[in-house]
């Protein structure tokens, strides 16, 4: 034991020179290489994470960080006892869960629509269709479901109705959810539709040899080959649902329908950025994104679990 | 033909019948799906051709005389419209290329099983993505840089991208060493080597990067939003949340229209034919790339 421990320091030291001799020979690694990146992480990741000291303070923009009055967790009582708080989190939280279990599957479904598609040519044809609302932007987006849901617009003509979807609470959700799929679901199948599509063709075959249904294709042969796969994405998507975007949200609001449209994100851009709040609105933001670490942390040991001690 | 029909007619039939009710259940949501995702387009290319009034009252009518290009001339000839396509390909050329190559570059030694700090530096990129200052402290420190209202600030923060970085990584380690082998690289020649032997054998993967990072630029508008006062700096996503979402489009665009009824008919016909004219350059040049995406999803897919 002992001597294992000399060992080692004494490994350590000739590593430490190792070292050293190394970072000389291969300076370039280190500046031209690294340094760009390091110095934006810094720069507008790092320096920002210093700034959250604010929520904790009165910040007043003239006196800066260091001459601000300390208020300590005054902020962030007055957000979470104020009646909007949660009213805006089940907001958040209702839009990107109902989100994800209803957008999630369909990228799945749709890959092994498409792996049933024989000819390759079309395949190729219903893929391109299916991306290209991926290329369309959140503001045009949101442009269209405005003009198709529109009090004139071709939904009510069709209906005989005129009924204006966008100032209603109840209808933001399923609007914002099923455009979300409308756009995203296309896109998300491209790595499912590859991994099917490189799934042991041998096994295919021999599958089919022995009489397998479809569905016991499915589930012998073509399950496994995205079963991984499905579960990383799932726990990375679980893990994004309280840094929801801000921009499609913002979109789709409107001054009728805030109570359900408006989440975390808008309402700390409207608080900090519009009313000039600086420090209660970074408060919020920060409520926000440490409830969105502590969800990374519990969603990755689920999957540790899960996933025989394997997580991300 | 005939024969096509029955050779496809004979494939279909080895199956079993609870097989066929799948396929055919399985088709019919296929082409569910793409009809769904079609049909609104449709919608709105017939609808940005109509005349305004017919539109509103009655819908679409294959009435060609009823058809009119007003709206495109409108939009095309209004220079806020081009003011934003011009800023908006400035942005995204310069974001994905700046962003890209500097992904590339981090990605690099990153990727070396030598490289002495590679924990520690994973490390501090990693944190990155869980943890964040948050909208405030980030506008802050753009405000007393000094970035405010440049274009600067809009391309700077999001340029280097750890995930990026890490799908490049990824993709650097599945090039065989012999190549580096067989470059003899020492301390010096880094750069020769990463320019001259590294990167001509990934255009797979810059492809793919560089799509992403213009596609994101060009689609956004938070960033502009905030950071951005001045008209003139305006990407075209910021001239078409006027237009689109707020219902304000610049005014030149309808002056000339006596009512207020009728501008507002206009203000809504030019929304459709806004919506063509900007969507159109991304819609026509993606497939194009398509042959890059699966090579880089498969790439993307790869744990890190």
């Amino acid at each position: 034991m002992g001597k294992e421990m000399a060992l080692t320091k004494s490994r350590g030291k000739s590593k430490l020179a190792q070292n050293i001799t190394y970072i000389k020979q291969h300076w370039q690694l280190y500046i031209f290489f690294l340094g760009p990146a390091l110095f934006l992480t810094i720069l507008f990741r790092y320096v920002p994470m210093g700034g959250v000291l604010i929520a904790f303070q009165k910040y007043n923009p003239f006196k800066g960080i260091l001459g601000s009055q300390w208020v300590g967790f005054k902020y962030f009582k007055q957000f979470l006892s104020s009646p909007d708080f949660l009213q805006y989190l089940a907001n958040t939280l209702k839009l990107s869960i109902f989100g994800l279990l209803w957008g999630f599957p369909v990228p799945i479904i749709l890959a092994f629509l498409l792996n049933r598609v024989g000819s390759s040519k079309l395949k190729q044809k219903i893929q391109l269709v299916l991306y290209m609302p991926n290329f369309i932007s959140v503001i045009v987006l949101c442009g269209m479901v405005r003009i198709l849901l529109s009090v004139t617009g071709p939904l009510n003509m069709m209906m005989g109705s005129s009924i204006n979807y966008l100032t209603i609470p109840a209808a933001f959700r399923p609007i914002y959810i099923i455009s979300g799929i409308w756009q995203g679901a296309g896109w998300a199948s491209i790595m499912y539709t590859a991994a099917l599509s490189n799934a042991s063709q041998e096994l295919k075959e021999a599958a089919q040899i022995d009489g397998a249904n479809i569905f016991q294709q499915i589930k012998a042969v073509e399950w496994p080959a995205i079963k991984d796969m499905v579960v990383i994405q799932f726990i990375l998507q679980a893990g994004n649902i309280m840094s929801i975007g801000f921009e499609k949200a913002y979109a789709l609001q409107s001054d009728m329908n805030l109570s359900s449209s408006e989440i975390i994100a808008t309402y700390v851009y409207k608080k900090g950025l519009l009313n000039g709040d600086y420090s209660y609105s970074t408060a919020v933001g920060l409520f926000n994104t440490v409830i969105n670490v502590i969800l990374l942390v519990l969603v990755n040991k689920v999957v540790e679990k899960m996933n025989d001690g394997q997580g991300l | 033909m005939e024969r096509v029909l029955v050779k496809k007619k004979s494939s279909f039939s080895k199956y079993g019948l609870g097989d066929k009710c799948f396929l055919i259940f399985g088709y019919t949501l296929l082409t569910a799906f793409v009809l769904a995702i079609i049909l609104p387009m449709i919608y709105i290319v017939v609808a940005s051709f109509m005349d305004p009034i017919t539109l509103q009252n009655k819908g679409i009518v294959f009435d060609f005389s009823k058809w009119t290009l007003t709206a495109y001339e409108r939009v095309m000839t209004n220079s806020q419209i081009w003011v934003g396509f011009k800023n908006a390909v400035i942005y995204s050329v310069v974001f994905s290329v700046v962003s890209v190559f500097i992904t590339l570059l981090c990605a690099y030694p990153m990727s070396r099983d030598d490289f002495v700090g590679k924990k520690l530096f994973n490390t501090i990129f990693i944190i990155t993505m869980f943890f964040g200052g948050g909208l405030i402290p980030t506008y802050l420190l753009i405000s007393n840089i000094g970035l405010l209202d440049s274009m600067w600030a809009v391309i700077l923060p999001g340029a280097f991208n750890v995930w990026n970085m890490i799908i490049a990584r990824t993709y650097y380690k599945g090039i065989p060493s012999e190549l580096r082998e067989a470059a003899d690289v020492d301390g010096a020649n880094e750069l020769v080597f990463f320019f001259r032997i590294l990167l001509p054998v990934c255009t797979p993967l810059i492809a793919v990067l560089i799509l992403w990072q213009f596609v994101g630029m060009w689609n956004s508008y938070f960033d502009a939003m905030i950071y951005l006062n001045s008209s003139s700096k305006q990407p075209l996503q910021l001239v078409l949340r006027s237009i689109l979402i707020q219902n304000e489009p610049d005014p030149g665009m309808i002056a000339d229209m006596q009512s207020t009824a009728q501008r507002a008919q206009l203000a809504e016909l030019l929304k459709y034919a806004t919506i063509i004219i900007s969507s159109l350059p991304l819609i026509v040049m993606y497939p194009f790339f398509q042959k890059y995406f699966d090579s880089g999803i498969m790439v993307g897919s790869v744990k890190g």
